[in-house]
């Protein structure tokens, strides 16, 4: 197989620098290695939802701590991306109560829409569509998680509007 | 109405806001602790008011909070499991959302109590919005003076932080929550020792689920034995209920324990009985690692008494035809519900969020998932069924943390209890392919093709 080499560009911005030096002060002084999780989300949102080699090195070098100390932590939690996603990520729950719910037909819908299979972006690169595991949702079934959001009570038409706002950019993503 | 001590307030206009929650009583129990009870008065009360954990396992939270180790004269922790990812459960992310004071509140009275200066919510990552209700609502509190240093004069210090998650049912278990916490992988420790004696950073700490620690100003408030004066026997107290599947009214529940079974699933004040017609085939009472059970077991134990919400009648009779309250995520199943699928969808979701530290659950549940997705395609042999009963034997007791039970609970119950579903999966393949994800007619009739005809 080959493997393709994703470029990203790195860019620490004085807001996410503070905001990841507050992150930092939340715990001991000698912990600094306790920010890594909720750094990790900040500096993903940041660069396009993803971490590249670069930037993981960047946030080793900000807590004191080896690479490979974040590498761990960065392929062991399924939230982080290690390599570039569709703008928009339609996240949907698949466990069983959203199941019971009717999740598989919508997601078959949303693929078929989209012209992709669950894992896949479109040509685009503003949507993505994946199947996820509990999100915490099960009373509001069938849902998705769409950046910082939750979209519950989903039906095909909630989908169709969706798809249009992403494309209008009427979607916010992260609360900030 | 039954009693409702963690949401009776759910519905004022703004509550969850410092102001409209402080008018309404809020922080009432901070300033009654700090001011008029020592520490161990606090966890005086928390002991005689029977308040179990209510993540799942249902450990008294007062035994818990008494072995915290005083003596080392180590800092102590209090951390707050919001971690909240057992398939069926979303109580917590609701209380948060709109009480989040409720959880601040008992999180200052309980670091009181056990003399915790810095303390944390673990919020599980997918909860992005919420995790930001629960800073805005600290930042309050802190303004407000019942956060920081000095609260309300008496002398007790507090910084309490929210800390997000990534995506990892694991960390819902005590220990791996503490590694992540400290910035590692979710891998769960060895027991003993116990948090209590060496938890976060090596030091005494106390991990209690959300809805366990928003208990406590209601106790704190009124007393230990008000608290233990609701519900029945050793289940004491409210519990929130999140209710899913083919039900009328999903949502989240407060129910007083001893509510019966069948009043929860078919009075209007509750679930309203079957969102459509068809009828009820089984139930899944604490999230998705208790056992399932079969329509004749829901209401009436083995014994015909009546089942009720509550932690000893959900267990009556055991695992042969008993359950688990466990977290309270109740989810109901109607006859277009495949059984053999559902128990796929669980083992899939157990395969996928093992840590891979212990074999047995790596390995196994990678098996469980493997094997009834062979059965649930049309696939499955005769043998699979006693194998995946193997499999299952073999990972249950065998891990260090629970996560390999839970992984083997779901499997064994829907064996035990469904096993000619799985029976006619295997004989029949071809009836059961292109289904459209539900049954193509309810097993109810096409059950006597497997029944065992005693001649």
């Amino acid at each position: 197989m080959e493997r393709t080499q994703h470029k990203q560009e790195i860019n620490m911005t004085e807001a996410l620098m503070s905001r990841i030096n507050e992150l930092i002060s939340h715990y001991p002084e000698d912990k600094r290695k306790s920010a890594l999780l909720p750094v990790l989300h900040e500096v993903q949102d940041a660069h396009d939802n993803w971490l590249s080699v670069e930037l993981m090195d960047k946030v080793a070098e900000i807590l004191h701590i080896l690479p490979i100390e974040v590498y761990e932590v960065a392929t062991f939690y399924t939230m982080y991306n290690l390599k570039p996603v569709g703008k928009f990520m339609f996240e949907f729950c698949q466990t069983s109560p959203c199941c019971l719910n009717g999740v598989e037909d919508l997601m078959d819908y949303t693929c078929d829409k989209l012209g992709v299979k669950i894992g896949e972006t479109t040509a685009d690169g503003l949507f993505e569509v994946r199947g996820v595991e509990c999100l915490g949702a099960c009373g509001y079934a069938p849902m998705m998680q769409l950046g910082d959001f939750y979209k519950e009570h989903l039906t095909k038409d909630k989908i169709d509007q969706l798809i249009t706002d992403c494309r209008d950019n009427k979607i916010i993503l992260h609360d900030k | 109405m039954s009693k409702k001590i963690l949401l009776d307030k759910i519905n004022v206009p703004g509550i969850k806001t410092y102001e409209v929650y402080r008018k309404n009583g809020g922080y009432a129990s901070v300033e009654k602790a700090l001011k008029a009870m020592s520490p161990d008065e606090v966890v005086e009360e928390v002991k005689k008011s029977g308040l179990r954990g209510r993540g799942g396992a249902g450990f008294p939270a007062g035994m818990k909070w008494s072995f915290i180790d005083k003596k080392s004269g180590k800092p102590r922790h209090l951390v707050c499991n919001a971690d909240e990812s057992e398939p069926g459960t979303f109580k917590d992310r609701y209380l948060m959302e709109f009480i989040p004071h409720l959880l601040i509140e008992g999180m200052i009275t309980s670091s009181f109590a056990l003399g915790a200066n810095l303390s944390y919510i673990y919020i599980r990552g997918e909860y992005m919005w919420v995790y930001k209700i629960l800073e805005r609502a600290i930042a309050e509190a802190k303004a407000a003076g019942f956060l920081g240093k000095n609260i309300l004069g008496s002398g007790f210090d507090l910084e309490l932080y929210v800390h997000c998650g990534a995506g990892a049912y694991i960390c819902g278990e005590e220990t791996a929550l503490i590694e992540s916490l400290e910035g590692k992988r979710g891998n769960p420790r060895i027991k003993p020792p116990f948090p209590a004696v060496s938890g976060l950073w090596a030091n005494p700490t106390v991990v209690n689920n959300v809805e366990t620690i928003a208990s406590v100003p209601w106790i704190v408030n009124n007393s230990g034995d008000d608290y233990a004066n609701i519900g029945i026997g050793r289940s004491t107290g409210t519990k929130l209920i999140s209710a899913s599947g083919n039900i009328k009214n999903p949502g989240v529940y407060e129910i007083e324990l001893g509510l019966s079974v069948d009043e929860f699933m078919n009075s209007d004040e509750y679930l309203g009985g079957m969102s459509s017609t068809r009828p009820l085939k089984a139930l899944v009472p604490g999230g998705s690692s208790v056992p399932i059970l079969p329509a004749d077991l829901i209401f009436k134990t083995a014994n015909g008494e009546d089942r009720l919400m509550t932690y000893e009648s959900l267990s009556d009779g055991g695992f042969a035809t008993g359950s688990m309250l466990g977290s309270g995520g109740f989810i109901v199943y109607d006859d277009t519900a495949c059984i053999v699928r559902n128990t796929w969808n669980f083992s899939r979701f157990y395969h996928h969020e093992s840590c891979g530290q212990c074999t047995p659950c790596r390995e196994g549940t990678g098996w469980l998932e493997k094997v009834l997705h062979r059965i649930e395609t049309g696939f499955g042999r005769e043998e699979d069924i006693d194998l995946l009963w193997s499999i299952q034997s073999k990972i249950e007791g065998n891990t260090i943390c629970p996560l390999g039970d839970a992984a083997s609970w779901p499997v064994a119950a829907a064996i035990r209890h469904f096993r000619e579903e799985f029976e006619y999966h295997v004989r029949f393949p071809e009836r059961i392919k292109n289904r459209d994800h539900f049954v193509a007619e309810p097993f109810e009739k096409v059950k006597h093709l497997v029944s065992k005809v005693i001649v």
